[in-house]
């Protein structure tokens, strides 16, 4: 058990070590670096010398691996860099943005689990109900419709129709205001939760469908458990590996997803911070946020996986 | 009959009463709905390719602007009295465009380091995986944002970023039956034979993991078209004149047009819905129509 979880961690460091990299030759295949980024056309104007001056102030012109190896001591340090358009601490930026970010993916992943859950166990229990129908109809619009599109409609009928527009305030503080804050956070929950919860509502449907059938679940039913006893505490607890599963690999396009809805409902997270950093070619902000999005969604996957061996004891090899 | 290879694991494919797989794509509900989206999201998108649309689609009519949907204009006209019908099908081949050569990429690159994954010693295998499993660790669409920042927009840009984001995919779903087909006796027997590697990988185990390939680029395009909405969205898709679906839907909303001219969000919003579900439908009824087992509805 400590042997398998110690080669696990090992194995997110390594895995963790390939995404900085490769996050970091991404964005040195980039026409021009951070100098010409910051002076823009007039970098055409600087002399020799002090286009070496400058290339020396932000190492841009050591080799390859230099600059990789003393990004990635300086990230062991804590220190992210200075963003290039506002001469702050990335990790200052990066530490206003994240509680946002996360926030939002909470609550997403909630509406989505209780949507998927509720509608994958009714609709399993009772095939072609109006709940399974209703189930089925959201699933596919949940799986259909892009987030951008549901944002932008939810955004538009809000703000045409209702005058409602709870983030042209500015953001609120969960903990200052959580009444506005829950209100900001709800429509873009809501509509990265349609998504999340369709997958999981077809894989909770699949499987609970597949383990009615079983000896085990006939066995709770032949022993006279109450009805709420066998579909919860047998079949969905039963059904659980590949909602599991599902979860996880939704919480990857959740973090995508993110990108988007803040920038559709105007949320100060990472997402936003993302896109904003790319259209000032601000870079040093852009490979640390993708590079924590990427270490959230390693650290998920491991988690899923330690859930496994909490769910099903089989796993507990 | 000793020389007919023995039927393999894969149901369906090689079965005693073998129906033609667009026939049993046809019986099966959602392979029938697939069938027919993806088909008018096809048409419609040739149809922009080739300028057959109601109106040339960049023409502007002053005397026309934000005119609400009629028999003239199928989906109303834009700021600029531009048709959005023939908009919508010149950005539904843009989209389809960049879609097909995104899952090109990923489907020919994943499916090469899957079937190689699958059937080669440790450490090969073990590279490959681990490889993939770092690709797969960054979210794809923000491997795509990065990408698209790093090589600059253009439709290719937009294809190549999309494309890479879905190999992992491809890797993963292929490796799998790879792994068992390894050991199935018809691949022992040429082993033995001494065909080489690269005969047993391509006549012998591709042919058998076609299927499997053909379900998942079903399912690609469908997450292609939505990534290149997406980015578009973003304001990362292909620059100005090339009319992009994603690109409309955020000119609707940033130049606050939305809520009184709904048309202008409706319809490119209503394209990249209908190929979104055409093509996750059509993946759907393939894996239905090739494994009649494993059905999910």
């Amino acid at each position: 058990m400590l042997t398998n979880m110690a080669r696990r961690l090992l194995n997110m460091m390594v895995t963790l070590l390939g995404v900085s990299l490769i996050v970091f030759l991404v964005l040195r295949l980039l026409p021009g670096n951070a100098v010409t980024a910051q002076m823009g056309v007039s970098a055409g104007l600087l002399s020799h010398a002090q286009i070496v001056a400058l290339d020396h102030y932000y190492g841009v012109g050591k080799p390859f691996f230099e600059q990789y190896g003393s990004w990635l001591g300086s990230l062991f340090t804590g220190n992210l860099g200075v963003s290039l358009s506002s001469r702050t601490s990335v990790a200052s930026l990066v530490g206003t943005a994240l509680p946002v970010t996360l926030e939002l993916a909470i609550a997403s992943l909630l509406i989505g689990e209780l949507i998927g859950v509720l509608f994958g166990v009714f609709g399993a229990l009772r095939p072609r109900h109006v709940v399974d129908d209703i189930g089925q109809g959201v699933a596919v619009i949940g799986l259909g419709v892009p987030s951008f599109v549901i944002g932008t409609a939810l955004v538009t009928v809000m703000a045409s129709v209702f005058q409602y527009f709870p983030s042209s305030e500015g953001f609120a503080n969960l903990f200052q205001d959580p009444w506005l804050n829950l209100q900001q956070i709800f429509f873009p929950a809501l509509t990265l939760g349609l998504g999340i919860g369709a997958a999981i509502m077809r894989t909770t449907r699949a499987a609970m469908l597949e383990v009615t059938g079983l000896n085990y679940a006939r066995t709770a039913r032949g022993k006279g458990l109450s009805k709420r006893s066998v579909t919860w505490k047998h079949l969905f607890l039963g059904a659980l590996v590949p909602v599991t599963t599902m979860s996880g690999i939704q919480l990857g396009y959740l973090l995508g997803g993110t990108v988007v809805v803040e920038q559709i409902f105007v949320l100060p997270g990472l997402g936003r911070l993302l896109i904003t950093s790319i259209n000032n070619r601000d870079f040093p902000v852009v490979q640390s946020v993708i590079l924590i999005f990427a270490a959230g969604f390693v650290v998920v996957n491991m988690l899923t996986d330690v859930l496994y061996t909490v769910i099903d004891p089989r796993t507990r090899a | 009959m000793a020389l007919v290879e023995p039927s393999l694991a894969i149901p369906g494919l090689e079965g005693p009463r073998r129906r033609s797989l667009l026939a049993s794509l046809w019986a099966n509900p959602s392979g029938r709905v697939g069938c027919v989206l993806a088909g008018v999201v096809v048409v419609a998108a040739i149809s922009g390719a080739v300028g057959l649309t109601p109106y040339p689609a960049q023409s502007q009519n002053p005397v026309a602007t934000l005119k609400a949907p009629s028999f003239a204009h199928l989906l109303g006209t834009d700021q600029f009295g531009r048709d959005m019908f023939s908009l919508v099908l010149q950005g539904l081949y843009v989209s389809l465009k960049i879609s097909c050569v995104a899952v090109a990429i990923a489907g020919v690159l994943g499916t090469l380091g899957g079937i190689v994954a699958g059937y080669s010693g440790r450490w090969v295998s073990a590279v490959i995986m681990r490889a993939t499993d770092m690709l797969f660790a960054i979210p794809a669409i923000l491997l795509a944002l990065a990408i698209v920042t790093a090589l600059g927009a253009g439709w290719f840009n937009s294809a190549l970023a999309i494309g890479i984001g879905y190999i992992p995919i491809f890797v993963r779903v292929v490796r799998g039956p790879v792994l068992a087909l390894r050991e199935a006796g018809y691949v022992r027997a040429g082993r033995v034979l001494g065909f080489s590697p690269a005969r047993l990988l391509f006549r012998h185990i591709l042919p058998n993991v076609a299927g499997i390939v053909a379900v998942q680029t079903s399912l690609a395009l469908a997450w292609a078209v939505l990534a290149e909405a997406t980015l578009s969205f973003l304001g990362l898709g292909p620059p100005a004149p090339t009319a992009s679906l994603g690109e409309m839907v955020y000119n609707s909303t940033s130049q606050s047009l939305a809520a009184t001219a709904w048309w202008t969000l409706a319809g490119p919003s209503l394209a990249v819905v209908i190929a979104v579900i055409g093509f996750n439908f059509l993946g759907d009824g393939l894996r239905d129509a090739i494994d009649p087992r494993g059905g999910t509805r």
